[in-house]
């Protein structure tokens, strides 16, 4: 990243903080989308408060996605599992045609309103993209290196968390990083269903025509979007010079 | 799909025959038949409400159906189950997925006939989560028979209309009628039609926008480094934007060229209806047809390039007969990839007044019906995954038979 980027994140990570903590030190700039005399600024629920449920939300989901999709992946991919793995490829692609709104709506009839069906729908959605990325990362190792991780005598788990797992790291985190930034969009679809994240505000201000909300609504969850997607491209980086591969 | 794994990594001096137990048994298949089995056995087949929202009552295949019936789906389900297990041909397998399919599609039908009491009009059933997982895991092992059978771009094509061919009689042949979700429909049957409309045609024409922008930018940008880096890079920060809030964002501004630009409003750019939807969904799709593009032209091997470049060709000869026929395959993948997902995201427009499935989604929701909301679900992931298999046989053809299997 060059310094002039680093330099932008950084003030968009102050922007949002200060915006966040006295949201209405800005309400000068909203007043122009705001119609007549109805306030510029969301309070029904603080923003605060409805950014760190989003983020709870989203990370639960995260985690207990990426868990799973990683265990799946490790199993297709042990000799045992290959049999399975053309099948789970073919599952992987698939899965992605499920647009995330209509797995949030699928899951409403069976788990009514509130946020455990956008959980439910956040988990679901976000196995994809680490299993087919993990997949990917556990299959295109060089056949030399796990030759050689064997010639050392190392057995099957050591091989696989000493060798498979850190090579293939990279690969697992632009997964996680897919999932982390669809599962922020899809949770604020989660509005709808009444979990209470910041898409309450777009909804809000939808309802209500008041452009206002739907612009604060959209703009603190594109620069949280912008954050995480940041951050794990460092991360993904790291583990890349981790692994040796680095350029 | 790429190529079988079994080339690419051959197994080691220490790579054995899975577990001796498991020798006689397929595991994947094993694992079918004990969830099918489950979703039969242990979970309710049907539910059954008195009317569209009341709390419903949930009943097993045996009480769900006729004696006959019942034993007629439990018997060709189980058989298909035991079938599944065995280490058996790949069109086996595709045939007792299907088969399952075809009984658990006429089990809903004899069910919603067997519990509704003649010349009920308010009375409701639907399926149950035994019946859903069934299914689903009916349908994985259909669909994992079909993937063994590695099937060209022609069968799997030929698969998706025999689907839609068979859905469509059943759907037409009034089998379902007493299902909750037709009766959804036969209360929404005056909008329905139109509202698909809206919907498929929202998805092509902002697909078809976005290529028609997308394409030509991202050739035009990718020759200058600091020129490509700040569109896609832009894009990028477009997609970050929620889709609700880009659908309402974009309704202020599109109001007030309708009204202030002559002839505008006659092309129907407005704040309410179509417009706002059409606009933000070829937003979304910029991004992936342009990275497509890019990543495209990028693949197209030096040497190619120079042999073009040395027998003469002009700049505009090379870019359409050597560099974007080689291209073709990336660029497909990224409409395959943009198309699904419109085809998803237009159902937000039914929040901001664009029509579309989402209208059935969001009336579903807000009036606590759950059947209404599958009516618009359910369609929207049918046209997502029809056109996804579509594509991705294109894409097969693109790349040539013979390099189908090539990495």
């Amino acid at each position: 990243m060059s310094r002039a980027t680093r330099l932008a994140k950084l003030a968009l990570l102050a922007l949002l903080s200060a915006f966040l903590l006295t949201p209405q030190s800005f309400a000068d700039l909203f007043r122009p989308f705001a119609p007549g005399d109805t306030p510029p600024i969301y309070t029904q629920t603080p923003l605060l408060t409805l950014t760190i449920n989003q983020l709870l939300l989203v990370a639960a989901a995260t985690v207990a996605a990426s868990a799973l999709a990683v265990g799946f992946a490790v199993a297709a991919t042990r000799p045992a599992g290959r049999d399975i793995l053309p099948f789970a490829r073919a599952l992987a692609n698939l899965g992605q045609t499920f647009p995330p709104v209509a797995v949030l709506a699928l899951a409403v009839p069976i788990f009514g309103f509130g946020s455990v069906p956008t959980l439910i729908a956040l988990v679901l959605y976000g196995l994809l993209p680490v299993f087919e990325t993990t997949l990917t990362g556990l299959s295109g190792l060089d056949p030399a290196l796990m030759e050689a991780a064997r010639g050392m005598g190392l057995t099957e788990r050591q091989r696989l968390i000493q060798v498979e797992l850190p090579l293939a790291l990279p690969m697992i985190l632009s997964g996680i990083r897919l999932t982390a930034v669809i599962g922020l969009a899809t949770a604020t679809i989660g509005s709808t269903v009444a979990a209470s994240t910041l898409g309450e505000v777009i909804i809000s201000g939808l309802l209500t025509g008041n452009t206002a909300y739907v612009l604060q609504g959209g703009l603190v969850v594109s620069a949280l979007a912008i954050l995480i997607d940041t951050a794990f491209h460092a991360l993904e980086r790291a583990a890349t010079q981790r692994s040796g591969f680095g350029s | 799909m790429g190529e079988p794994f079994a080339t690419r990594m051959r197994p080691g001096p220490d790579a054995r025959p899975a577990g001796r137990i498991l020798a006689g048994l397929d595991p994947m298949g094993t694992v079918f038949a004990g969830l099918l089995s489950l979703s039969l056995l242990a979970l309710p087949l049907m539910i059954e409400r008195p009317n569209r929202i009341a709390a419903g009552t949930s009943l097993m295949a045996w009480s769900a159906l006729p004696a006959a019936a019942a034993l007629a789906v439990l018997g060709i389900v189980g058989f298909a189950a035991a079938l599944l297990t065995l280490r058996v041909a790949p069109s086996v397998r595709l045939a007792a997925g299907a088969s399952a399919l075809l009984l658990l599609g006429l089990a809903a039908g004899w069910a919603a006939d067997h519990l509704t009491p003649p010349g009920d009009r308010y009375s409701r059933v639907s399926p149950d989560a035994g019946w859903w997982l069934a299914f689903v895991v009916a349908g994985l092992a259909a669909g994992d028979g079909l993937a063994r059978l590695r099937p060209g771009p022609g069968t799997r094509i030929a698969a998706l209309a025999a689907v839609t061919v068979l859905a469509g009689l059943a759907l037409r042949s009034g089998f379902w009628d007493n299902l909750s979700i037709m009766r959804e429909y036969a209360g929404h049957s005056d909008t329905f039609g139109r509202e698909v409309r809206i919907h498929i045609g929202l998805a092509l024409s902002s697909v078809t926008v976005a290529a028609l922008i997308g394409i030509p930018a991202a050739i035009l940008a990718r020759p200058v480094p600091a020129l490509r880096r700040t569109l896609l890079g832009f894009l990028n920060i477009l997609q970050t934007i929620p889709s609700m809030a880009l659908f309402g964002m974009l309704i202020a501004p599109l109001a007030w060229i309708g009204r202030s630009v002559p002839g505008a409003a006659e092309l129907g750019i407005a704040g309410i209806g179509p417009a706002p939807a059409l606009v933000a969904l070829s937003a979304y799709a910029l991004l992936p047809v342009a990275a497509a593009t890019v990543a495209g032209l990028d693949a197209v091997p030096g040497p190619v390039r120079d042999a073009a470049q040395g027998v003469g060709m002009t700049g505009r000869q090379r870019l359409f007969q050597v560099d974007l026929p080689l291209a073709l395959p990336a660029l497909l993948t990224g409409i395959r990839i943009v198309l699904v997902q419109n085809i998803g995201l237009a159902v937000i427009a039914g929040l901001v007044g664009g029509g579309g499935l989402g209208v059935f989604v969001f009336q579903g929701i807000s009036q606590n019906a759950g059947d209404l909301v599958l009516l618009g679900a359910l369609p929207t992931v049918a046209l997502a995954s029809g056109s996804a298999v579509l594509l991705d046989a294109a894409i097969a053809v693109s790349r040539g038979r013979g390099a189908e299997r090539a990495p």
